[in-house]
């Protein structure tokens, strides 16, 4: 067993899908935090098998919505004075806001300056551009 | 409250029935009209040609007694120095009460209604969508066949670029018992946003066909559309696909005779210059439509 110090205050990503945490610790710019940050890679999971773990010593706030994404299998677990204080699990958000591009060329987001990239949750459970109904297909991004 | 039409949705299906109800009143007495947006000024931001669509705006904003102001092309507006819509927007929010704006990318006109301070008006947005074509549609069907329910509706042609055709199916769908023949060829199908998330997702009946001839004895409606040009990257493609349908007085022959023939308008040959002394053709009136369904819109944006 791999023994990582245990955090005061501060979160917990748990359940991340083994092998991804390094990217999820880029997109939430966590290099760029001043506390100290543990990335666990491919640690036993009973429910996954394998998982990440990244647990980050102080309160910060993280974009939900970009882990809701990436990854809606993710816990986040707020620990308080050294206990758990919260539980929060992740689903699709509705909406994403300059987390992925739309790629059609007709779309007002190739010709605007400055516009937001937004998408939302299809019925079909997809993401479409907000601006001209585009399905987003990660392989074409 | 400031209301904007982008997409036919915006409007709900109550509001639809009354503005129609509205553009029948002021098609029958357009003398009660004259003066209702007296002093309000309409701008026209057209960065792609028209005709059809930004006359119809201009007459029907002129017939409430109104005045217009706006640009009919891309050239002669400040984008060709490369401002953004939101910058055009906000200044033209000071200089009109109403806009109606043309662009050829997809989601101009919702991007300008997130600054605008003045009602925002689709007149179509590249490929996507044109809700006030689909006011005019409805109120021509409606006119036609008496009801805007219980219809077998054939639209035909390029179904892929054609932003009346995805307009008019949104639209359309939320009225009980329709029924809708998609014809057209494989690479112009109905995007999926429409077949996936509006016909599936909501069990309407579709079917997908590829030969005019087949559908033709079923429906109440066939709406034609043109292949357009301007929607295709390749000219390749667009030489290809151009004369895929064409409707004839013999391919109207097993039609029934309540059948009325709609087009967006302009058409190039999609339907031969014989079909217009056909009974069925309603396209003219369908154009005409156009004006009193946009001052019943202007009106209703306006609050007047």
């Amino acid at each position: 067993m791999l023994y990582i110090d245990s955090i005061q205050n501060g979160l917990v990503i748990d359940h991340i899908q083994a092998g991804t945490s390094m990217r999820i610790y880029h997109l939430l710019k966590l290099d760029r935090l001043d506390c100290g940050v543990a990335i666990i890679k491919n640690v036993r999971s009973e429910k996954y098998g394998r998982k990440d773990i990244i647990k980050i010593e102080g309160e910060i706030d993280l974009n939900l919505d970009i882990l809701g994404y990436l990854d809606p299998n993710i816990t986040i677990v707020v620990i308080k004075d050294g206990n758990v204080a919260e539980k929060k699990s992740l689903t699709l958000p509705k909406t994403l806001t300059n987390v992925i591009r739309c790629n059609n060329p007709r779309c007002i987001t190739s010709a605007e300056e400055g516009i937001d990239h937004i998408f939302s949750l299809s019925e079909k459970g997809c993401y479409r551009c907000i601006y001209c109904d585009e399905e987003f297909h990660p392989s074409r991004s | 409250m400031l209301r904007h039409l982008i997409d036919p949705l915006d409007l709900s299906k109550e509001e639809v029935i009354s503005l129609l109800d509205l553009a029948d009143d002021i098609k029958q007495h357009p003398e009660n009209y004259r003066e209702k947006a007296r002093y309000k000024k309409l701008a026209t931001l057209f960065y792609e040609p028209s005709t059809r669509t930004r006359l119809s705006f201009e007459a029907a904003m002129l017939n409430l007694g109104g005045s217009v102001l706006g640009f009919s092309d891309s050239s002669q507006s400040s984008a060709t120095k490369g401002e953004s819509i939101a910058d055009t927007i906000r200044v033209i929010s000071a200089y009109a009460d109403i806009c109606a704006m043309r662009h050829p990318k997809e989601g101009a006109p919702l991007r300008a209604s997130h600054y605008s301070r003045i009602p925002v008006i689709n007149a179509g947005d590249g490929g996507h969508q044109h809700p006030t074509q689909t006011l005019t549609d409805l109120m021509t069907i409606r006119e036609r066949e008496g009801r805007l329910s219980d219809l077998t509706i054939g639209v035909c042609g390029d179904l892929k670029f054609g932003r009346t055709v995805h307009s008019l199916i949104k639209s359309i769908i939320r009225f009980p018992n329709i029924r809708l023949v998609l014809i057209s060829p494989e690479e112009l199908r109905v995007p999926d946003y429409i077949t996936e998330d509006e016909l599936k997702a909501k069990n309407i009946p579709f079917t997908e066909v590829r030969s005019l001839d087949d559908a033709m004895a079923k429906l109440d409606i066939l709406y034609m559309t043109r292949v357009q040009r301007e929607r295709f990257f390749n000219e390749e493609d667009y030489v290809r696909l151009k004369n895929s349908y064409i409707l004839t007085t013999d391919k109207l022959r097993p039609a029934k005779e309540t059948l009325a023939v709609l087009h967006p308008l302009p058409r190039v040959n999609e339907i031969t210059l014989a079909v217009d002394n056909d009974p069925r053709a309603a396209y003219f009136e369908q154009a005409e439509n156009g004006v009193y369904v946009r001052m019943a819109l202007i009106i209703f944006l306006l609050g007047l």
